[in-house]
């Protein structure tokens, strides 16, 4: 069985932001929920970066870790998913996540979240597959249908990868190859200058 | 072979010691040249390394998307957050709760009752004012549900999902999030009413000491000590612990109940671990507290449900206090509470009329 993954190549991506477009239409995202964005690193700079991060579907989520209603599960394909019936809205799984992935659709007093909503892998949640309520709750099952997320399927510099671990990774290391020895060999500039 | 004569014991002791002395020198020299090395070379090292390290280490960027540290790529204090959470402070927890329980249990068993010294006299005398019982019961019933819900939302996973399942255990664990998230501003009224106008009941006295040298007379049968009209265990604990834990509880609940004023996801990590922590060794005191006031005692409670205690109960348990309501020199304050007790005060040493 695959593990599904995504993968952001910061040397390719451009911050064109279309993978969070394509999420937000995709899975019609609400106001104020994002489940995927772009972050600049060393913005301006020479050097700067851009990743975009979503979910990472982690192996050993430290948002399942620490749900109160058990609400997290994760698929065959290693896809980490929530079943929003279940969710009480505590705003621990975002206290927990590294990323940043969780997300409310309120911030009210009282503790007022709402239910969380986060990146499914493009893989809906537990309602049947592809059914009105599905697509209502979660947005989009594309791995039903056999396709992969939406916002890697359309990242136009193809810096976003997802899909089967395996295969994000050759795919990966063919363009590392390709590239040649990279300035994050470490000792590069040490025995090349900063010609690198 | 066995011919050479055996190498001479200095020779063999010298030998050895030149050894341990080399291999010593070499393990601690060799690593420390490497370090220095590496510290020189600290220049030289690789920017994009670095870059990536202060990423990992959650250095903040830039986001078009709006959000609490939407700009922070990775931040990877919640997997402390969790560690500690699911880790230290849900099983210290458990322990000093259950420790606490058996311990009670076997006062309770090995001990007994603390019996009122002679039998009751039949003859009462006031102790709280209806506005401190009201605020005392205010207080405690909302304790006692926070307690409740909040247990639920730590353990209920591990103890009550099993038990209940998880749909049913969901709806539960919803209702019992609101009603923690809107009582507890309620509570924290209650507390702080409690720190303020109860505060001079729980000043120091000089007779403290001597009462905690005897132990409070809760061990052994032997005459209870000297004390007014607190004494110091419900000064140290019952007090001291809402003064200590009651603030920090309070304080972090505000920060976890208000989202509509979002904070770092660190302030809210740092916020649940002292408010969970707080509210274990709390919940845990207070047990001690319940059960002294319900069983173990006698007497005790009726001076938080009818606000008269027993005058053998008194004499017994806070004799000094007993002396000052007997000579009159208790002021009415002292008796009654802050807010007086309305019409009909009675007396001191008025024979009960209930």
């Amino acid at each position: 069985m695959a593990r599904m993954k995504f993968l952001c190549d910061a040397e390719r991506c451009i911050e064109c932001n279309g993978c969070v477009v394509a999420c937000k239409n995709e899975n019609h995202v609400p106001w104020g929920v994002n489940r995927r964005r772009v972050v600049v690193l060393g913005d301006g700079e020479p050097g700067e970066k851009s990743i975009s991060v979503a979910c990472m579907h982690c192996t050993d989520a430290p948002c399942a870790a620490v749900c109160p209603v058990d609400c997290f599960y994760t698929t065959d394909d290693g896809i980490v998913l929530h079943d929003k019936d279940l969710c009480i809205g505590c705003g621990y799984c975002f206290y927990a996540c590294p990323f940043g992935a969780p997300q409310y659709p309120q911030q009210a007093a009282f503790g007022g979240r709402g239910k969380m909503d986060k990146c499914t892998f493009c893989a809906g949640g537990p309602e049947p597959d592809n059914s009105q309520v599905e697509f209502e709750k979660y947005g989009a099952n594309r791995i039903a249908e056999g396709k992969l997320p939406l916002c890697a399927e359309m990242c136009a510099t193809k810096a976003l990868l997802a899909g089967d671990g395996d295969v994000v990774a050759d795919i990966y290391r063919q363009r590392v190859l390709k590239r040649g020895g990279r300035p994050q060999t470490w000792g590069w500039q040490r025995a090349y200058g900063d010609k690198g | 072979m066995d011919n050479h004569p055996p190498m001479k014991l200095r020779r063999r002791r010298r030998a050895f010691l030149w050894g341990v002395l080399m291999i010593l020198t070499v393990s601690v020299a060799l690593p420390t040249a490497v370090t220095w090395v590496a510290a020189q070379d600290a220049e030289h090292a690789n920017p994009r390394a670095e870059f990536w390290r202060a990423v990992r280490q959650g250095a903040a960027g830039f986001s078009t998307v709006r959000g609490p540290q939407a700009n922070v790529l990775i931040d990877s204090r919640g997997e402390d957050w969790r560690l500690l959470r699911n880790g230290p402070v849900a099983g210290f927890g458990a322990v000093a709760m259950g420790s606490m329980v058996v311990l009670l249990l076997l006062y309770s068993i090995l001990h007994g009752r603390v019996r009122i010294e002679g039998g009751r006299s039949g003859r009462t005398i006031p102790r709280w004012s209806l506005f401190n019982r009201t605020l005392h019961w205010y207080t405690a019933i909302l304790f006692i549900v926070l307690a409740i819900t909040g247990l639920s939302l730590l353990y209920g996973r591990a103890v009550l999902i099993p038990w209940l399942g998880l749909d049913a255990f969901a709806a539960y664990a919803a209702f019992a999030k609101l009603v923690h998230n809107y009582l507890g501003p309620a509570f924290a009224i209650g507390v702080v009413l409690i720190l303020v106008l109860w505060l001079r009941f729980n000043l120091p006295e000089k007779t403290d000491w001597q009462w905690i040298k005897a132990g409070g007379g809760l061990l052994g049968r032997g005459r209870h000590p000297h004390c007014g009209f607190m004494n110091p265990g419900e000064k140290i604990f019952t007090y001291g612990s809402m003064l200590v834990l009651g603030i920090v509880v309070v304080a972090t609940g505000f920060v976890l109940d208000f989202p509509n004023v979002p904070q770092p996801r660190a302030t809210y990590q740092l916020s649940q671990l002292l408010h969970d922590a707080a509210a274990l060794l709390w919940i845990t005191i207070m047990l001690g507290h319940i059960y002294l006031g319900l069983w173990g005692v006698e007497g005790a409670l009726e001076g938080m449900v009818s606000g008269e205690v027993d005058e053998n109960w008194a004499r017994q348990h806070h004799d000094l206090w007993y002396e000052q309501v007997k000579q009159g020199t208790a002021t009415q304050e002292a008796i009654r509470g802050p807010q007086g007790g309305g019409a009909g005060t009675p007396e001191p040493g008025r024979p009960s009329t209930v």
